[in-house]
């Protein structure tokens, strides 16, 4: 991966890549891997972490970086016997977390090709929010079952 | 990841390996698309052997199965793992689509 990563701990995770989603599966492989050495639940490696977070860096990617591949998103991780802290910054003016909140499992919605991501997201994780720290960030909390 | 392409009398059997996400999620579009030009009007796609699906995974199979249906046919679906399953409970489209356990038992009647 042609990626700049930080040396950190093993157990945390921080990597800036290009806005491009070929990035996208090599990063979810290490925050499960990180995941699995604290024995995490099955469930949590297989769908919880690897759906929340590729949601969470295609928006980044696709939304915030409008697909610039001049452009980067930060990825930090730290992953501890309790719970997960996933942090995705891009170079966004950031969105409103508030007012997103379509339901895509009504009759009306139900057909709809997009409007699923954020939905997920907060299915699959304990805790999302959104904040500006030079940049945009979104900040996904699991807490390990 | 990749799909393979294969064929069970007229129904198009569409096999997904790996993950079904934002960056390969074209690639099965035009696939299903090519065979629907060559005239297939039911697709089986077989997450047998997929990890885990987007949000972008999700809307494609979402986009093809309105397509498929316009054109008088179906998109089914087959194989989905306990993760899988509850992806497409907590969305809703286990309503959408019909979902067999086996791929043989997504055949009969097609």
């Amino acid at each position: 991966m042609n990626s700049r990563v930080t040396p950190v701990e093993n157990r945390q995770l921080d990597v800036s890549i290009p806005s491009d989603v070929q990035y996208i599966e090599g990063i979810v492989e290490q925050v499960v891997l990180r995941c699995a050495a604290h024995s995490y639940p099955r469930r949590h490696l297989a769908l919880n972490v690897p759906v929340a977070l590729t949601e969470a860096l295609s928006n980044a990617i696709l939304r915030g970086n409008h697909d610039d591949a001049t452009r980067s998103v930060r990825v930090r991780a730290d992953v501890d016997s309790s719970r997960l802290v996933l942090e995705v910054h891009d170079e966004g003016t950031g969105f409103d977390l508030d007012a997103c909140t379509e339901d895509p499992t009504t009759p009306e919605n139900l057909l709809r090709e997009d409007g699923r991501g954020l939905f997920l997201m907060r299915r699959l994780m304990d805790h999302v929010e959104r904040f500006s720290d030079g940049g945009n960030v979104v900040r996904l909390i699991l807490r390990r079952a | 990841m990749s799909f393979s392409v294969s064929t069970r009398g007229d129904v198009c059997i569409v096999e997904v390996e790996g993950q079904l996400i934002v960056g390969n999620r074209q690639e099965l579009k035009q696939k299903i698309l090519d065979e629907l030009e060559k005239g297939s009007r039911k697709v089986l796609v077989d997450f047998a052997r997929t990890g885990y699906i987007d949000s972008s995974g999700l809307g494609v199979l979402v986009s093809l199965a309105k397509k498929i249906r316009e054109m008088g046919g179906d998109l089914r679906l087959a194989n989905l793992n306990d993760d899988l399953q509850t992806l497409f409970e907590l969305t809703k489209l286990d309503t959408l689509f019909q979902i067999s356990e086996t791929r043989e038992r997504a055949l009969e009647g097609f």
